[in-house]
């Protein structure tokens, strides 16, 4: 009985084993490929760029490069009118920060909000997508909730301002895009906002 | 007495494990780095081999806390086979085991053969036979490995399970995520998923066969499955608004998910043969981070509904709704061991975030690591460390923890940011 259990557990190892050294090479496979979108099974053909990047560049994006603009402003590159870059116009505030684990606008950045919101209703034809973040403290699904919130609760304010909801695109990364790499509340505090990508 | 049983050799194809002999032995777990084990890897005898196999097996049981294994310069002599141990030797060394074995070329594969002895009487407790391919032995030693932990201490163990986990690197304004699996050593990591966009929250398929991540390959986050063996990739939730937090039910079929299409974050059940999801939790709070209960019939997950993020129950057929956690501010990602006792989790009391385990019938939790930032809890296969991530100053790295939270080993160190770690069910 002892010898019939050990060898189903030999068994078991040696199946293991064979099925581990003859998977290596197709994972391989699908890594060398770069892409992965040759496996079979993929019924989007935008995951193509998995991998090397491209493919990603411009997907649906329109106006492109909306990363590295942020609340650091230099603009041009994306065609915004130059109120955009006007240190003085609150369009030029494209990020809304939090406070820890809270999802309300703070008093400061409701006069921003607004002055988007009425950028928008003049330009109807103009979308942005609200990226919520979160600091990198707690679990991250949580993260991506609470910053989903964020995102929310702006895309709220500038609908209750006449902001029509097509306009509007939510996403949340949670703590997976933060801006300040430290591990203090000096980077923590940049990391809880709100970024309004147009 | 049997000092010197023979090796039975016995023919083996590809890569085999020939039992020997089954001697039988009784031992007493102790807990603690205090009183860890000695015993003695002997270097394996080996011509031409590609790898250190004892040297796999040595680092193995050193690192797993149980073993203190003796520095090789320290033995008082390199036996090989059973006939030139001498017994009396290795007492004076006070070693209670002592492991020997050889590596032999045979037509382009490898002979393993290995045998453990107890000291104090030099019975043989284990002796086996293997072979080989050159690309195996890591496997082998692994397996080596395996076999005397549970010789000795009576409980599988966890060094031939893989792990898979997230490393992000930063070049300039881009960041390069890649989802990766590797020997529960850290050895042979591999990429098996690679963007420039987030990935996150892997899980493993109850057969280890598959991988379910959080992609935002597409800008947006969807929830994919990705076979091992294969590299096939499927996108199995794609909705408007969070697709995340996959947990894969006992039986495999089916998947928790958060989504928020409705709304707000609930848990939903994905069914992966039909792809219909039910909706699991009707709150207007905050729920995310279901765990499936080792007998499939409930489902933990996080809630802010009590204003702070706390585990709750529900049946996974759907129910009442309970709290579960009442001790911290803060208690989030539960992950059952797999005996369901007990629950790890996310858990601060004040400003630290740290690794929890509740024992599942007291509720009582008991704190098992000091970090300022520790994350992603989950368990071994055999249910005797938890695995998580961790940082000190500007690094991460993956930790584990037994859950007594006497030891603890650091399992990778990478300089890159590596962060939810997830041990392969088997």
């Amino acid at each position: 009985m002892k010898l019939t259990k050990t060898l189903a557990i030999v068994a078991m190892i040696s199946a293991l084993t064979l099925a581990g050294c003859s998977s290596d090479d197709e994972k391989d496979a699908s890594l060398t490929d770069g892409s992965l979108n040759g496996a079979s099974g993929m019924n989007d053909a935008s995951v193509n760029g998995l991998g090397d990047g491209s493919g990603m560049n411009g997907s649906g994006m329109g106006g492109g490069g909306r990363y590295g603009n942020g609340k650091y402003g230099a603009k041009g590159a994306n065609g915004l009118p130059p109120e955009f870059s006007d240190p003085n116009n609150p369009l030029s505030k494209r990020t809304i920060y939090f406070m820890l684990d809270s999802s309300q606008v703070q008093q400061d950045f409701v006069s921003v909000i607004s002055a988007h919101a009425r950028y928008l209703l003049a330009n109807p034809s103009q979308h942005i997508v609200l990226e919520g973040n979160a600091d990198e403290r707690g679990s991250r699904e949580y993260n991506i909730a609470l910053a989903e919130q964020r995102s929310k609760t702006v895309a709220g304010m500038l609908k209750a301002q006449g902001v029509s909801e097509s306009q509007l695109g939510i996403v949340s990364y949670g703590e997976e895009k933060p801006v300040a790499m430290g591990h203090d509340e000096s980077s923590w505090e940049l990391n809880r906002r709100v970024e309004l990508a147009y | 007495m049997n000092l010197f049983k023979k090796l039975v050799l016995a023919s083996t194809i590809g890569m085999c494990f020939a039992p020997i002999v089954n001697a039988e032995m009784s031992i007493e777990i102790t807990e603690g780095i205090e009183s860890a084990m000695p015993i003695a890897i002997v270097p394996f005898a080996s011509q031409d081999a590609p790898l250190d196999v004892s040297s796999v097996v040595d680092s193995d049981l050193q690192r797993s806390g149980y073993f203190k294994t003796l520095p090789p310069p320290q033995m008082p002599a390199k036996p090989s086979t059973a006939e030139a141990i001498n017994f009396p030797d290795w007492q004076a060394a006070r070693q209670n085991y002592v492991v020997i074995g050889r590596v032999i070329p045979n037509g382009g594969q490898y002979t393993v053969e290995f045998q453990l002895y107890d000291v104090a009487n030099g019975s043989q407790l284990l002796g086996y036979r293997m072979s080989s391919p050159a690309n195996g032995l890591r496997a082998v030693a692994h397996h080596i490995s395996d076999m005397i932990y549970e010789k000795l201490l009576g409980k599988k163990g966890v060094f031939s399970g893989q792990i898979a986990y997230i490393t992000t690197t930063h070049q300039g304004t881009q960041s390069n995520h890649k989802l990766m699996v590797a020997d529960a050593d850290g050895a042979n990591a591999k990429a098996i998923a690679t963007s420039i966009e987030p990935l996150m929250s892997p899980a493993w398929s109850p057969d280890a066969k598959r991988i379910a991540y959080v992609s935002f390959e597409h800008k947006t986050a969807s929830v994919i499955t990705q076979t091992l063996a294969t590299g096939q990739r499927e996108s199995v939730a794609e909705f408007p608004g969070i697709n995340g937090a996959p947990a894969w039910s006992p039986d495999g079929s089916k998947l928790a998910v958060t989504l928020s299409k409705d709304g707000n974050p609930d848990i939903y059940i994905l069914d992966l043969g039909s792809r219909n999801v039910s909706k699991l939790t009707k709150n207007r709070a905050i729920d995310t981070e279901p765990a499936w209960s080792p007998d499939g019939r409930n489902i933990v997950f996080t809630s802010d509904r009590g204003g702070k993020p706390q585990l709750y129950s529900i049946p996974a057929q759907g129910g009442e709704e309970k709290r579960i956690t009442f001790s911290g501010s803060y208690n989030a990602r539960a992950s059952f061991s797999p005996d369901g006792k007990y629950i790890t989790m996310v858990h601060a009391d004040g400003g630290n975030y740290r690794i929890g385990v509740m024992d599942v019938n007291s509720k009582a939790i008991s704190v098992l690591t000091s970090g300022p930032l520790d994350e992603s809890p989950s368990f071994a296969p055999n249910g005797s460390m938890v695995l998580y991530a961790s940082r000190k100053g500007n690094t991460g790295y993956l930790s584990a923890v037994s859950i007594d939270g006497k030891m603890q080993q650091r399992l990778v160190f990478d300089s890159s940011e590596v962060r939810e770690p997830a041990w392969s069910p088997k």
